[in-house]
């Protein structure tokens, strides 16, 4: 069993991954409408040390879910996640705090993720403190994160609090707090969404920069290929909770070959006079995920679909450098 | 072609914080050409809502137009009495708000609310209402039974089709549409932007799209209007901007932003620092502290010169904007301010 995670350069496996969620509440329970969401259903991938994925799709793809299964901030329904050979699931107690911390989240909004009434060295002063680190020990640990993601200066932060600082800033100070305790493996959430265009650049080559320089494995979530394609090597595309195509970056921006992922890079805006206006090769409408169609679940909105997209749920196919769920393949 | 048909002159909004007062507009100027659809971009802060809301004059209580002109069909916006501004909204300019949601009241079908503005402002029957409203929804690509749902039920795309819809109602000449695609994924976003298009094309609209994301504008606007801590930075033809930025700013915006079509060893280049603070502006440019190419003489107000007819940049060396831009492309530039 578990032969794939005993290969050293494994650092995550998950092998069909659910996540269902009843809702609905009692009442709907009681007329018999509840129904489930399949927020992840049966994702099977495994990433390797030092590598840096991207998970791509639109919101209620199910991204943010995986990436908290990841994390064990929420367990599975279905299938199985091992980091490190060790399968989340059974993970407990000691373990548990071991695996937070080698396993650590940036989170999307740097405004929310901070509590305003914490001041920076209290902010970076908590994940320490809950691991046991000697209080003498923390204010320097505390400068050298700070120093790792580039804040010119930490000594003059410690004492300030967030409302003091800018987006970019601040960005940059959640990232530290994840990188604090010196973790294998990072889950970024859309971390510079909510940045200014002018900040953001710098945001991400820091994100490049630590990343390469520790090491770090990392997952990045996000809705924008633009910004993936900076970060990451690999990409995943998700819909409707399940995978539609995993390969090269590069090769998914160039020649994608999933029709989902054909609409959604041609979606992507660029910065550029000169560009394609054709109608984007995909149905209108939004994924529901309440109610998803039978067999291929990209079905309703796909300019190729057929008979048997209907009729059987498409399986990952190797096609080349990537594996692709498609009929088509 | 560019027969002008809004005009801003040296707008100026103050938002009045405690006893200060915060220009957050200070001395803005461009022209909307009719028939066109034109990107006021910049960064949280910049101005751009501000702008947009004062030209319908739909402010925050604490703001006021503290001095310039809007000129509208030989009326200055800025001055005339609220009586007469309640009657050009909706009629000849529309406000769409940032974020369809906010725009929409939960408890009310959208029909109620599109009949609310069709009856009352445009003093239709019922029966025209419901066949406006119907017309409209085919419009925007809604089917018109739907219109009987309320705002939750719709998706957010659907959403934002609803408030576009709402502001054809009265077949304004003008829309102002604040970041109406930001919270959107991008296939649906792309949607939009396309329904926007086709509609500006159709009914000979002229459109103001507020954006910080400059690829919406490459992939919808005729014009652009760059703004910097309440001021226009350089303004001109979405062609001249991105192929041709003059401003310091708008070089470096171009940078930091991923093109999906560059090489993918492309290095993205942030403009260090952060936009001022508006309570206590710098004296002269405005992005000196943060610009590389910022001399003594940028310590005074910066001239408007234009570097192309139609092409007015705010900057003492935009008569070298093209030297510039060369070394504007290479990273170390921006690095060297780090």
């Amino acid at each position: 069993m578990n032969i794939a995670t005993r290969k050293t350069d494994v650092l995550v496996s998950v092998h069909d991954a659910r996540l269902h969620y009843r809702v609905g509440g009692a009442f709907a329970a009681m007329r018999g409408k509840s129904t489930v969401v399949k927020a992840v259903d049966g994702v099977t991938f495994d990433i390797r040390r030092g590598e840096s994925v991207g998970l791509l799709g639109e919101s209620g793809c199910g991204k943010t879910s995986m990436g908290r299964l990841l994390l064990k901030l929420e367990e599975t329904t279905g299938g199985s996640i091992h980091f490190d050979g060790e399968e989340l699931g059974k993970v407990q107690r000691k373990g548990l705090k071991t695996f937070r911390s080698r396993a650590q989240l940036i989170f999307q909004n740097p405004f929310d993720a901070i509590n305003p009434r914490f001041s920076i060295r209290a902010t970076l002063s908590e994940p320490l403190e809950n691991a046991g680190i000697p209080r003498g020990e923390r204010e320097g640990r505390i400068i050298k994160a700070l120093e790792l993601v580039r804040l010119p200066e930490p000594a003059q932060f410690l004492d300030r609090y967030p409302h003091q600082l800018s987006g970019g800033q601040l960005q940059r100070v959640v990232m530290a707090r994840a990188l604090i305790l010196q973790p294998e493996f990072v889950v970024a959430d859309e971390p510079v969404s909510m940045l200014d265009v002018s900040v953001r650049a710098g945001v991400l080559n820091v994100f490049r920069d630590v990343r390469d320089r520790l090491g770090l494995t990392a997952i990045y979530i996000s809705h924008d290929l633009a910004l993936v394609r900076y970060v990451c090597e690999r990409t995943i595309v998700m819909y409707l909770g399940r995978i539609m195509e995993d390969g090269p970056t590069e090769d998914i921006v160039h020649q994608p070959l999933h029709p989902y992922t054909k609409a959604l890079v041609a979606a992507v805006p660029v910065p550029n006079p000169d560009q394609s206006h054709d109608p984007l090769p995909i149905g209108r409408g939004a994924p529901d995920p309440r109610n998803p169609p039978s067999g291929c679940v990209f079905r309703d909105r796909c300019p190729s679909a057929h008979a048997r997209c209907a009729a059987e749920v498409p399986q990952p196919r190797q096609v080349g450098t990537r594996t692709v769920a498609c009929h088509l393949f | 072609m560019t027969e002008a048909f809004l005009s801003v002159r040296n707008l100026r909004v103050s938002y009045q914080v405690g006893r200060n007062f915060v220009h957050a507009v200070d001395g803005a100027s461009f022209d909307i050409p009719k028939g066109s659809i034109t990107g006021l971009v910049g960064e949280s802060g910049c101005g751009k809502t501000t702008v947009a809301r004062a030209l319908t004059r739909v402010i925050a209580d604490n703001a006021t137009i503290s001095g310039g002109q809007i000129l509208f069909n030989g009326k200055d916006l800025a001055r005339i009495p609220e009586k007469e501004m309640n009657a050009l909204r909706w009629r000849d300019i529309a406000f769409i708000p940032q974020s369809a949601m906010n725009s929409l009241d939960p408890v009310y079908t959208v029909e109620y609310q599109l009949g609310e503005v069709l009856r009352r402002r445009g003093g239709m029957s019922r029966a025209q209402a419901r066949k406006r409203s119907e017309e409209l929804f085919d419009m925007v690509g809604i089917d018109p039974g739907r219109l009987t749902d309320y705002p939750h039920q719709f998706s957010g795309g659907m959403r934002q089709r609803v408030a576009i819809a709402l502001a054809l109602a009265l077949d304004p000449k003008l829309i102002i549409a604040d970041e109406p695609v930001t919270a959107l994924d991008v296939i649906v976003q792309r949607q939009i932007l396309d329904q926007l298009k086709e509609l500006q094309t159709r009914l000979g609209l002229s459109v103001i799209l507020v954006t910080h994301d400059i690829s919406v504008v490459a992939y919808i606007c005729d014009r652009t209007v760059v703004m910097y801590a309440g001021k226009v930075a350089e303004s001109g033809s979405m062609q001249a901007a991105l192929t041709a930025p003059s401003h310091p700013y708008t070089m470096g915006l171009r940078n930091a932003f991923p093109d999906l079509q560059g090489a993918a060893s492309g290095v993205l280049t942030p403009i260090e620092g952060a936009p001022p603070n508006l309570a206590n502006p710098p004296t002269g440019c405005r992005f000196k502290p943060r610009c590389p190419f910022a001399l003594d003489l940028c310590g005074s107000e910066p001239p408007v010169v234009d570097v192309a007819p139609g092409h007015p940049v705010l900057c003492h060396r935009a008569s070298e904007s093209a030297a510039l831009r060369i070394e504007a492309a290479k990273t170390e530039t921006w690095m060297a301010r780090a």
